[in-house]
């Protein structure tokens, strides 16, 4: 029990200490370039949290990223690396879109669903390729997500370049019924861009954490990924876990690049590259520690560093070049969290042995 | 309970942000107000530029929106940050954000470098009917935007010809940034002024995706002057950089081959400096800084002409293309093609499908 406590208490410190070391490895950065760290994480803190638009825009950014992060601790879960997030992610983006574009008219009780649903289906289509392949001939997930990932960017731009569009880089909106936006919620955010999202980012978080821990369903996937033939020796059926879990995995990646489609963007553009959100939401996951309130703070973070680092130009003269390369330092060493550990440990154990002594 | 839930993620939120804030104040006490100089003098116009993708060291169109604003700020003995301002926008999703930082800044005017910020200022601006917009390259129809569009094609078509009027191989290139409306301009009237001169000429052209992707410029370059073009005209921003590293590159390893690069949007001269001499042939100008600089002295004494399309051509010296390196006899048949444009003799397309169809 006492250990128990003890072991709670090193997870919690953990990412708290890497978050200060990372700030503190931030601002040395800053000084180095003859900065001022102050007036930058000042102008950092009043631009991610600053104003009520500043908090929604936060929040917004958040909420993808926290589904996202949120469908890859599920095939995290189950053993799998789901590294094409990203391309779910375009997918859903661009299904939900395409629907909500093909149904001007429709009411909103059958528009909003429809293009919702459909966008998690294509992320989850996207992903089940990959997890059917290695489920019946055991190809390496990684490789096939990543390559779809490719796919997925190439394809999109195709698409809208020549079906969606005529030779235009960006579809036209979306009609206002399928919109996720929320009039109320805009204005009480200072007309950012938040919208319907943060509550289904709410929802889909406290759904995952029951279907991991409280289900059935759930606890073959975390059975599999422990040890699968463990699992298949118990009567679980391993081929079905592992589609299962990319499936899941998939649609929520999937259900992120809804957010993007019908809440922050209202519609889909010709991308340059594959979109970082999937990237991001996967580094929001392992910050976390693929648990859903870790990943719930953890995509807090990233949002404010993102959000807020885009005010320290302007306010504070940091030029973006040193503000990319803070942020990074700084989820350098949320991510390093396995030195913190190690040195947490030593530390501990020197006391422990002090404690025998007396 | 959404409302509720919602206060919870946002005291979550401030949390975080609060230990953010102690962490920044904990290394010095000395409080920092450079980000919070903003004067209130009653002549202190100020303007503030939002990029599109890409630095205001992009060689090309942001550059030259940015050498317009300083300009201006010479002009009128203001300094960086304190009368005029950039912000870089890296992503899509940051322009949202970026223009309303520009507008908590209290800045008088603020530009939207490029056709890509269009969706984003649309919103931004139907929210905040007071305050003065421009956009470059597209066109918003609200009474607090003007809207600034280049003929690009005029000069484009004279960079063919005198594309035309050089080359040895009878192959020349075009590289184009993202797919567009406005790289449309840029590469119809490249054709159409090569194949003007000389219809038997090959043009190669191929896109990069990016505005941002030297990396992609080079390659397509690389394999352009492989294939026998000798002269490379590139629309394409930082891209660019690429097409003219791979230019020098050759000429470096084998001085006696002379290939050539045609700049974009400001003279590129200095782009094109190597070892031996200069691989710029010649420079399509916009003048964006030109435009910067004198819409922001009209708005200053109060003529802002909200609402408004100015389409500048070579005939308004919008456009035009520089003498550079090309020789008397080929700048004489320049001169000849720019006057007969002047004239109406000569209507330049805008979309590359027309060209192929003459």
């Amino acid at each position: 029990m006492l250990s128990e406590n003890k072991k709670t208490l090193t997870n919690l410190m953990v990412p708290l200490l890497s978050v200060v070391l990372g700030l503190i490895l931030g601002a040395v950065i800053m000084l180095g370039f003859g900065y001022d760290p102050i007036a930058g994480y000042q102008s950092m803190l009043k631009g991610a949290l600053g104003s009520p638009f500043y908090i929604g825009e936060t929040l917004r950014y958040a909420s993808p990223l926290i589904i996202i992060g949120l469908g890859f601790s599920v095939a995290n879960s189950a053993g799998f690396f789901n590294i094409g997030l990203s391309g779910q992610a375009l997918m859903g983006w661009l299904i939900s879109v395409w629907v909500a574009i093909s149904l001007p008219d429709a009411s909103a009780f059958v528009v909003l669903p429809l293009s919702v649903l459909a966008g998690i289906l294509a992320g989850a289509v996207w992903a089940g390729i990959a997890g059917v392949l290695r489920a019946y001939f055991g190809t390496s997930e990684v490789i096939i997500t990543i390559m779809l990932n490719y796919t997925a960017l190439h394809l999109t731009n195709y698409l809208i370049r020549n079906v969606l569009t005529d030779s235009s880089d960006a579809t036209s909106r979306i009609p206002e019924q399928a919109s996720l936006r929320m009039d109320w919620l805009s204005q009480l955010a200072g007309g950012s861009r938040i919208n319907a999202g943060v509550f289904i980012a709410i929802a889909v978080t406290i759904l995952v954490w029951v279907f991991m821990t409280k289900t059935t369903m759930g606890y073959e996937i975390r059975a599999v990924g422990l040890n699968s033939f463990a699992a298949q020796y118990a009567g679980m059926n391993a081929k079905r876990n592992i589609i299962l879990s990319m499936l899941i995995s998939g649609g929520l990646a999937g259900l992120g690049g809804v957010l993007e489609g019908l809440g922050t963007f209202s519609n889909i553009f010709v991308q340059a590259g594959i979109p970082n959100i999937g990237f991001d939401g996967l580094a929001v996951a392992l910050l976390g520690l693929s648990h859903p309130i870790g990943i719930v703070f953890s995509g807090l973070l990233f949002a404010m560093l993102k959000i807020g680092g885009a005010s320290m130009p302007l306010g504070s003269g940091v030029p973006t070049e040193v503000v990319d390369i803070v942020i990074a330092s700084i989820i350098f060493f949320v991510g390093a969290n396995y030195l913190i550990r190690f040195f947490m440990k030593k530390f501990s154990r020197g006391k422990d042995v002090k404690g025998g002594v007396e | 309970m959404e409302n509720r839930n919602l206060k919870k993620l946002l005291g979550l939120g401030l949390t975080t942000g609060l230990i953010l804030a102690a962490c920044g104040n904990g290394g010095d006490t000395e409080e920092s107000s450079a980000g919070s100089e903003e004067s209130t003098s009653t002549d202190d116009f100020s303007i503030v530029m939002v990029t599109d993708i890409g630095g205001v060291d992009d060689g090309s169109f942001n550059q030259s929106a940015w050498e317009g604003m300083q300009a201006w700020g010479e002009e009128h003995s203001k300094e960086e940050n304190n009368g005029f301002a950039y912000i870089q926008s890296n992503e899509d999703s940051e322009f949202v954000p970026n223009l309303n930082q520009a507008l908590n800044a209290d800045f008088d005017l603020i530009y939207g470098i490029g056709y890509k910020l269009k969706p984003a200022m649309e919103d931004v601006a139907s929210s905040n009917p007071d305050q003065h917009f421009v956009i470059i390259d597209d066109v918003i129809e609200a009474d607090n935007v003007a809207s600034v569009l280049f003929k690009d094609h005029e000069a484009a078509f004279l960079a063919g010809v005198a594309a035309a009027s050089t080359t040895q191989t009878d192959r020349v290139g075009f590289v184009g940034g993202q797919e567009s409306a406005v790289i449309d301009r840029f590469e119809a009237g490249f054709l159409a002024g090569v194949y003007a001169v000389n219809p038997d000429i090959t043009v190669d052209v191929e896109y990069a995706g990016s505005f941002g992707d030297a990396a992609k410029g080079k390659q397509l370059a690389a394999a352009m002057y492989s294939n026998g073009a000798d002269i490379i005209y590139h629309a394409s921003g930082d891209t660019g950089n690429g097409v003219f590293t791979e230019a020098k590159d050759r000429m470096n390893a084998n001085p006696d081959d002379q290939i050539w690069v045609i700049g974009v949007d400001r003279d590129q001269t200095d782009e094109g400096n190597y070892d031996g001499g200069n691989l710029t042939l010649t420079s399509t100008l916009k003048g964006v800084g030109q435009v910067v600089q004198d819409i922001s002295n009209e708005s200053m004494e109060g003529n802002f002409k909200g609402g408004e399309v100015s389409n500048f051509g070579l005939a308004e010296e919008g456009v035009d293309l520089t003498e550079g390196n090309l020789s008397e006899d080929v700048w004489t048949v320049v001169e000849d093609y720019r006057q007969q444009i002047i004239d109406g003799e000569i209507e330049v397309p805008e979309n590359p499908a027309d060209v192929k169809a003459e």
